[in-house]
């Protein structure tokens, strides 16, 4: 998968790309500001989860930004390197609607204004769960948008993608990426947290050395000052 | 009669498959089942030798499935036992040479003719495998206690249970309780926790394998080792007697009576 990296975020800690997986796949919404800028930060959040985005199909919204052919080309050319297909547009704009529709692009209908538009990618946001009572053996793997929660064990060699929060409710000694779509507010919890490897948004850490016989505790894991921390489940 | 079709397999190479194919038939045909093993790795076999075989070899499983000559002629039976046979797997073919439509019609005719089908499989998740699973009824899988080949074996439960023959038995090979009781090996109890599937039996390293295979002869033809004395509990589990795990295992404190709460004990 995907390195560390860590871009650092804009001075005022927004963004104008918001990214949401949804029922019916992604959901990718371009707000205001300089077109090449945003295209050259979209290119960077898809590739901090690359593998999690290969093969998706996008329904993209840009507002009542004007576009024309080149632009829209563009972007679409940009997800392309991603192995991301454009599926439809939303917009506001009639220039944008004309290109998309010259380029074969699906229209989807014209939303309202922006503001209603743009999802938090919050650890409070609703999204759809995904529950499973199983144990993961080696080699399986769950890819989900939103929250995932195991009921059983995820072994080594199995790992979980999720778009939102991941609790296992057993042993987690595989792979884990929480906030996979770019939330680094995601969180990790497990009955036993003990990954090979454990990722949050665009961090990754990996379990301490010193193996824990006795004194296994349940524990959640979060992004905290730019790093990985992992606390004991107090209940607050 | 219809026979029972077992797929012996494991993911990881090297940790005893073929050994254990053929000494649990050996060891079920001394029981006085009709038994058949069927080598499936077919490009890498090693079924033949091990049974003392492979001089013998004129049919192999590539000429069946391909018409050249009546799956009857292919079989070979045993010097010792007239009850056991040897389906060989071809040498200068792979395993692309076989389809698991095929595996499927071998098995339903030996099943017909045989209380016992054995099947080698290949190490490995792909083709071979897929074939070697095509026509079981039950699977075994077989593993060493480290860590690699643990991790192999989950993986292998894992396609096995997605292909609908889960969940398998165990088969733990190559215990050796000094290091187990040193804490360098893992340790009986270790392998079945992580592995959660059924016990079927716990075989110790022992060189007489070695020994019995450069003959050709199948450390299940006499009963002194513990080694064969395990395989004989295996074939004897397989027949669905309760028969005790040996002492091997209480090598760690308490095991024994971890293990008791786990599984029936006469």
């Amino acid at each position: 998968m995907t390195p560390a990296i860590t871009i650092p975020p804009r001075s005022n800690g927004e963004t104008n790309i918001w990214i949401k997986g949804t029922r019916k796949g992604l959901s990718i919404t371009l707000g205001e500001g300089d077109w090449s800028k945003l295209l050259h930060e979209l290119d960077l959040r898809l590739s901090q989860a690359d593998a999690f985005f290969r093969g998706s199909q996008v329904n993209l919204s840009t507002g009542k930004r004007d576009l024309n052919q080149t632009e829209l080309k563009e972007l679409m050319d940009t997800l392309l390197k991603h192995d991301i297909k454009l599926i439809s547009l939303r917009t506001g704009s009639e220039a944008a609607a004309e290109a998309a529709q010259s380029l074969g692009v699906r229209l989807d209908l014209p939303e309202a204004t922006l503001d209603q538009m743009a999802p938090r990618t919050s650890p409070e946001e609703p999204s759809e769960g995904l529950l499973l009572r199983r144990t993961l053996r080696s080699g399986q793997s769950i890819r989900h948008p939103g929250h995932v929660v195991i009921i059983g064990d995820v072994n080594p060699g199995a790992e979980i993608i999720a778009g939102g929060d991941v609790v296992v409710w057993g042993k987690l000694r595989g792979m884990v990426h929480a906030g996979a779509l770019g939330d680094n507010g995601a969180v990790v919890c497990a009955l036993e947290l003990m990954p090979t490897q454990l990722r949050i948004g665009t961090h990754i850490a990996t379990s301490p050395e010193e193996k824990k016989s006795k004194g296994i505790q349940p524990e959640v894991a979060f992004v905290l000052n730019d790093r990985i921390v992992a606390e004991p489940w107090s209940g607050k | 009669m219809t026979g029972r079709a077992i797929t012996i397999t494991s993911g990881k190479g090297g940790v005893g498959k073929t050994t254990v194919t053929a000494n649990l038939a050996v060891a079920l045909a001394l029981l006085g089942r009709r038994v058949t093993a069927i080598d499936t790795d077919i490009g890498l076999r090693n079924l033949d030798i091990i049974m003392g075989m492979e001089s013998r070899i004129i049919y192999d499983i590539v000429d069946v499935v391909e018409g050249q000559c009546h799956l009857l002629q292919a079989l070979i039976r045993d010097k010792r036992l007239p009850n056991l046979h040897l389906l060989p797997a071809a040498q200068t073919s792979d395993k692309t040479a076989i389809s698991r439509e095929d595996m499927i019609a071998i098995c339903q005719e030996l099943k017909a003719d045989n209380d016992f089908v054995l099947i080698d499989s290949p190490a490995g998740i792909e083709h071979g495998f897929q074939n070697a699973l095509a026509g079981a009824d039950e699977v075994i899988i077989v593993t060493t206690p480290e860590v690699s080949a643990v991790r192999s074996a989950d993986r292998i439960i894992g396609l096995i249970e997605m292909n609908g023959k889960g969940p398998g038995r165990l088969i733990i090979n190559r215990i050796k309780p000094a290091m187990v009781r040193r804490g360098d090996m893992l340790d009986t109890y270790d392998v079945i926790e992580f592995l959660a599937i059924e016990l079927l039996g716990v075989i110790p390293e022992d060189e007489a394998v070695i020994v019995s295979a450069n003959k050709g002869v199948p450390l299940a033809f006499e009963q002194s080792t513990q080694a064969s004395q395990a395989f004989h509990n295996i074939a004897r589990r397989i027949l669905g007697e309760t028969v005790p795990f040996m002492p091997i295992i209480e090598e760690r404190g308490g095991l024994l009576n971890r293990l008791r709460s786990l599984f029936r004990f006469p």
